[in-house]
């Protein structure tokens, strides 16, 4: 079964000036365990995909499924766990109690609590700081505890919307492989929003682009490593293909590189 | 030092103002006889001291009691507010007219309305005072969740009570402490002014009012030392329940 399936889903947002096509006739499928990323220009849909598969907006038209649910079971259900561009951790709870979040909200016992959020703070790094308040964070580490969460509930899918977006280069490109591990070792489906190149080349087996007005799929570039992804393959020919040629369908036409000119 | 001389400045300055006034009374005889001297308003306030307690309790029991019931109903109806925009459309012009409206002029009317022998007028006026910041503050507060938390708890399937308990709740609470703080002031202030105007000849309103005009300027004064006590307990409470509140709480 695979994770997600969309078949001509679209969005609609009325306005005062009438009616905003977000998305048209998008059709995907994300397989289990598959890292696939959702790129484009602002305005290509593609946070927009990610909050109808999450059941945070309803699609106008087409069909989307989830496990082989409708995206609202699939919400009730905790099928998928989910992370936002900003942290958005309660400023009132210790970075223990952000995790716990939605373990709380489905009535985990507390011990078993208590040993299922020391066991992800020491996957994202961050044993050290659970007593600590969120403002007492770095941006990324307040992202790592966002991960964290997302992963409470051991989902099948993780959703994530541009959590890297607002972090510095280094932070970033750190998370990058510490996302990569992490989403190796639970098996978990991932949908990626970036708006970042080789960000997306890095992490997915399938990088999906998206162009605007209105929001459509216009091109599916896969992406196959041997091996782990690690830091060396930041360095290989390949990757360097593979970012070349999201970069070409990004801009539909081959980009002139500068020793060429 | 720093920290020691911010305790200590305070200290001087009133060191410094009680020492002119004492100067000037005293010393010089340059006030006017309304203005005693502040020895004269101890000794007055030591040797009175049971029935300026007796007049304390009187007009703190009012400004309490005002300020609970105030409080509980700007809250539950800044609730309902928040709930349902029918609701806060007919409420907010409710709400903006007794904000304009001089509260304690409304004395004369409760004190015929329910006899000049019942606190009950002062306490409504002090209920009517205390409601307005609670009411405005809470429902403020009950707006302020952001759309990433919102996201966030619908993502996790919560329940609209566990969305409540979770996240709208614990973001409103500053704006109630805040809102009760400037409340307990006011409720005070209603409270004592309200007693300018009639009623039962208890309070400490009332004996201000009857020794200034009596000519007993220190015992005057030693009674609006017992106001002052009111106001900052009611201050120190609040304040402590405001700490109480954002205990483990950042910012």
């Amino acid at each position: 079964m695979s994770a997600v399936v969309t078949s001509g889903v679209g969005k609609v947002f009325p306005t005062k000036d009438g009616d905003v096509v977000a998305l048209t006739e998008v059709d995907l499928e994300v397989a289990e365990g598959e890292f696939v990323s959702l790129i484009g220009p602002s305005g290509c849909g593609k946070s927009t995909l990610l909050r109808l598969i999450a059941d945070l907006d309803s699609a106008s038209s087409g069909t989307l499924e989830v496990f082989g649910k409708t995206a609202h079971q699939a919400r009730v259900d905790q099928d998928y766990g989910i992370a936002f561009q900003q942290a958005g951790l309660l400023p009132w709870r210790t970075v223990a109690g952000n995790i716990a979040l939605p373990l709380e909200l489905h009535g985990v016992a507390k011990a078993a609590r208590a040993a299922r959020v020391a066991e992800l703070a020491a996957l994202v790094g961050l044993t050290d700081f659970v007593d600590r308040y969120p403002d007492q964070l770095s941006g990324g580490m307040q992202q790592r505890v966002a991960i964290a969460r997302a992963l409470a509930e051991q989902p099948r899918l993780l959703l994530m919307d541009e959590p890297f977006g607002a972090l510095d280069e280094m932070t970033r490109e750190h998370l990058q492989t510490e996302l990569a591990r992490i989403s190796a070792e639970s098996g978990a489906a991932v949908v990626f929003v970036t708006h970042s190149i080789p960000e997306a080349v890095f992490l997915s087996d399938r990088v999906v682009v998206m162009s605007p007005r209105p929001g459509r799929i216009t091109d599916i570039i896969e992406v196959t490593v041997d091996g782990a992804r690690g830091e060396a393959l930041r360095e290989s020919p390949q990757y360097f293909e593979r970012v070349t040629a999201v970069r070409e369908a990004l801009h539909g036409v081959p980009t002139e590189r500068a020793n060429e000119r | 030092m720093t920290a020691a001389l911010r305790y200590i400045s305070p200290v001087i300055v009133g060191v410094l103002i009680l020492a002119l006034w004492v100067l000037v009374v005293d010393v010089l005889h340059a006030a006017p006889r309304a203005l005693p001297s502040p020895v004269a308003v101890i000794t007055e306030f030591w040797l009175r001291f049971g029935i300026i307690l007796d007049d304390v309790q009187v007009t703190a029991a009012n400004a309490v009691i005002g300020l609970l019931v105030g409080a509980l109903a700007g809250i539950l109806l800044a609730a309902l507010a928040a709930t349902a925009r029918p609701i806060d459309g007919m409420l907010a012009p409710l709400v903006a007219a007794l904000a304009v409206v001089p509260i304690v002029a409304l004395t004369p009317i409760f004190n015929s309305m329910f006899g000049a022998s019942s606190q009950f007028g002062r306490m409504a006026v002090a209920a009517i005072a205390a409601f307005v910041p609670v009411f405005v503050n809470v429902l403020r507060g009950l707006r302020q969740t952001r759309p990433v938390h919102r996201d966030l708890l619908r993502a996790s399937g919560a329940t609209g009570m566990q969305t409540f308990r979770v996240l709208t709740l614990p973001t409103a609470l500053p704006y109630l402490m805040t809102g009760l703080r400037i409340a307990s002031s006011v409720a005070v202030i209603a409270a004592l002014v309200a007693e300018y105007f009639g009623g039962p000849a208890d309070g400490i309103g009332t004996a201000i009012a009857t020794y200034a005009k009596s000519g007993r300027a220190s015992l005057a004064f030693a009674y609006v030392a017992g106001g002052i006590a009111i106001g900052l307990a009611f201050f120190l409470v609040t304040s402590l329940l405001e700490r109480l509140v954002s205990r483990g709480r950042p910012v």
